[in-house]
């Protein structure tokens, strides 16, 4: 069992806040990722769960104990570096048993941990090597490694991948992932990669400028995102933004002008939403595609194409000069400066209103 | 025509010869100063200088009969390991926290104590001397290991600064997670780790200990008194006797001289100041 429980958490520096009140429940088995830009605070908010920075206010609680002020040695939890952080003086085995023997425990049970470790983590063949004679992928694994033998009541990983080839990256997450249900344990990630997060967690957490965005399964977030900041950061590639303003609204929906020129009917109904009022529409890659004949038109000039071979990313740009992706299946062959006219199919259009906040489906609200 | 590979060889062996030059040079002196031992005082005065000559261990005989050497040596021993020792057990934690703990005023703080060091000591040979005289520490043993250890003290805070700050904090961290208390993290993880680095600033603090003169010279007589004083002391009344002069440098250079060749590997680390890993 652990749970743990974050209450208004801040943290700062005399002029500077990276932590600017953070509430947080993580539940028991549940794999945590926090996401975000590189200085959101998502690293530093992990090592305030440690202990390993002071908390500025805010109380942090594990299974029911409030752990603020309790040295990192003594709060039961276990961190896995971006840096491996191995003992480099020391073979893989005494990295492993480190924590046992300084918590005095004895040899045959440290034995008998250290070799289960190494088995679920295939490190056998390596347990007499030092840190220095080993890959990264080897590395990340003792790493892992030595958190398990701890049997924390949290695994706590900071980026633990961003170090690795794209190769490997895969692979070790795959390996997380299985750890993860084969340990049944808890565990909070960081990282910036939103893969990692879209892929391994039961909850992710959006952080931006040290406040959380959205809370929510991933594809709850993919598909639902709260505000525009969630909307442009989970998905690759980006979510397409066009503004426009409301020209009409009627019960269960408004008309929209785009800048671009195209009016739209959105099934969307909310209290910001009046006639004349700004708003942005947004639209994921793999919802545009080239419009037949009948269809809400929107026209885009082609910008350069990707194509990966299953896939193609067309990039466009809209006539207000909004930039936008499109994802096509297989192959499409645009021309660079080619008019091309685009589906919008507004079943799948977000709305976000002045502030940025979405606007909710009124359809889905009552379903 | 020269060829590439004809310069690059040309270059190499001009780069070569020019090091040993200057190696020769700079080992000149004690060469001399090993070979004027062994002369007798007359041969050590002729001019020109003779390079051939019969040997002789009268020089080094007439010391052992004036002076005691090992009493002398002895002293040195005491008051380097000491002084290092002392110097060590200052100097750990204080770059611990500069280099884990890093604040603002952090690296002023590192100047200013670099900066004691441009200090000249005769300068305050005045105050420290009457200190000295007024603690009771005129001629002892501990008088120059508290000296010894103020002085070094900036320069062995700066190395071993330099070589904590190469190891990531991360790895402490980890440590600390680990159930490491201050103590066992200092004792199994940082000192191991920066061992190499804290070799070559004990054998740097060692050295500087055992060759230096003005503080020996001027608050030791002879109760105290190291082997620099021992050179010292044949230097005036009676003259110079360069032999003589001679044969006891090279009998209180050579213990350092042996000791410094034996781990010379960790003093050119050590130099380097942590810039090789």
């Amino acid at each position: 069992m652990a749970t743990l429980k974050v209450r208004n958490l801040k943290k700062g520096f005399e002029d500077l806040q990276i932590i600017k009140g953070i509430d947080l429940e993580v539940r028991d088995r549940e794999f945590v990722v926090f996401v975000g830009p590189s200085g959101c605070g998502k690293s530093t908010l992990l090592r305030l769960i440690a202990g390993l920075e002071d908390v500025s206010s805010g109380q942090i609680e594990l299974d029911g104990r409030d752990i603020t002020e309790v040295t990192p040695a003594k709060r039961d939890l276990a961190m896995v570096f971006q840096t491996y952080a191995l003992y480099p003086h020391m073979s893989v085995r005494k990295n492993l048993s480190f924590a046992l023997d300084l918590a005095g425990r004895d040899k045959q049970d440290i034995d008998r941990k250290v070799n289960e470790a190494a088995r679920i983590l295939e490190l056998q063949p390596l347990l007499d090597r030092k840190p220095k004679q080993l890959s990264g992928g080897q590395r990340q694994r003792v790493a892992i490694g030595r958190a398990i033998v701890r049997n924390p009541k949290i695994f706590l990983f900071d980026e633990p991948l961003s170090n690795l080839d794209a190769a490997l990256r895969v692979q070790m997450r795959l390996e997380l992932s299985r750890l993860h249900k084969e340990l049944q344990a808890t565990m909070i990630y960081v990282t910036h990669d939103q893969v990692e997060a879209m892929t391994l967690a039961d909850k992710v957490v959006v952080l931006n400028a040290g406040r959380v965005e959205q809370v929510g399964s991933p594809l709850e977030l993919y598909h639902h995102p709260a505000n525009l900041f969630v909307a442009g950061f989970l998905g690759t590639p980006k979510m397409g933004f066009l503004k426009g303003q409301v020209s009409q609204v009627f019960n269960d929906g408004c008309e929209v002008l785009l800048d671009a020129g195209t009016r739209i009917t959105l099934p969307r109904v909310g209290p910001g939403l009046a006639e004349g009022s700004p708003v942005t529409v947004g639209i994921r890659p793999e919802h545009l595609e080239l419009a037949q004949p009948g269809q809400c038109q929107l026209g885009v000039v082609a910008d350069v194409s990707e194509r990966l071979g299953s896939d193609t990313y067309c990039h466009v740009r809209t006539d207000a000069g909004e930039p936008l992706t499109l994802r096509i299946r297989g192959d499409l062959s645009s021309q660079y400066g080619q008019r091309l006219s685009l589906h919008l199919d507004a079943q799948y259009c977000h709305l976000f209103d002045a502030d940025g906040l979405a606007v909710a489906n009124p359809m889905r609200a009552a379903a | 025509m020269t060829t590439l590979k004809q310069s690059r060889r040309l270059h190499s062996i001009a780069l070569g010869s020019l090091s040993w030059l200057i190696a020769l040079v700079i080992f000149f002196p004690i060469f001399w100063m090993v070979l004027t031992s062994f002369k007798t005082e007359l041969d050590a005065f002729a001019t020109p200088p003779q390079l051939f000559f019969t040997p002789t261990l009268e020089n080094y005989l007439h010391i052992q009969e004036r002076s005691d050497y090992f009493h002398f040596a002895w002293n040195s021993v005491v008051i380097s390991f000491s002084a290092t020792i002392l110097c060590m057990l200052i100097a750990v934690p204080a770059a611990y926290s500069m280099a884990f703990y890093e604040t603002k005023r952090t690296r002023k703080t590192l100047l200013w104590m670099l900066s004691t060091k441009m200090l000249p000591p005769v300068g305050v040979l005045m105050p420290i001397y009457l200190l000295a005289k007024g603690a009771g520490l005129l001629d002892t043993q501990l008088g120059l290991i508290i000296i010894y250890t103020l002085v070094n003290l900036p320069i062995v805070v700066w190395m071993v600064y330099t070589y904590f700050k190469d190891i990531p904090k991360d790895i402490l961290e980890a440590a600390r997670l680990d159930g490491a208390t201050l103590m066992q993290e200092m004792a199994r993880v940082l000192l191991p780790i920066a061992k190499g680095g804290l070799a070559s600033t004990v054998l740097l603090s060692l050295i500087l200990c055992w060759n230096e003169a003005f503080w020996s010279l001027n608050l030791t007589s002879s109760q105290a008194a190291p082997l620099t004083a021992l050179i010292a002391s044949y230097s005036s009344p009676e003259g110079l006797f360069w032999a003589k002069l001679s044969a006891v440098s090279t009998l209180a250079c050579a213990p350092i001289l042996i000791f410094g060749w034996i781990s010379q590997k960790q003093l050119v680390r050590g130099l380097s100041f942590g810039a090789v890993k």
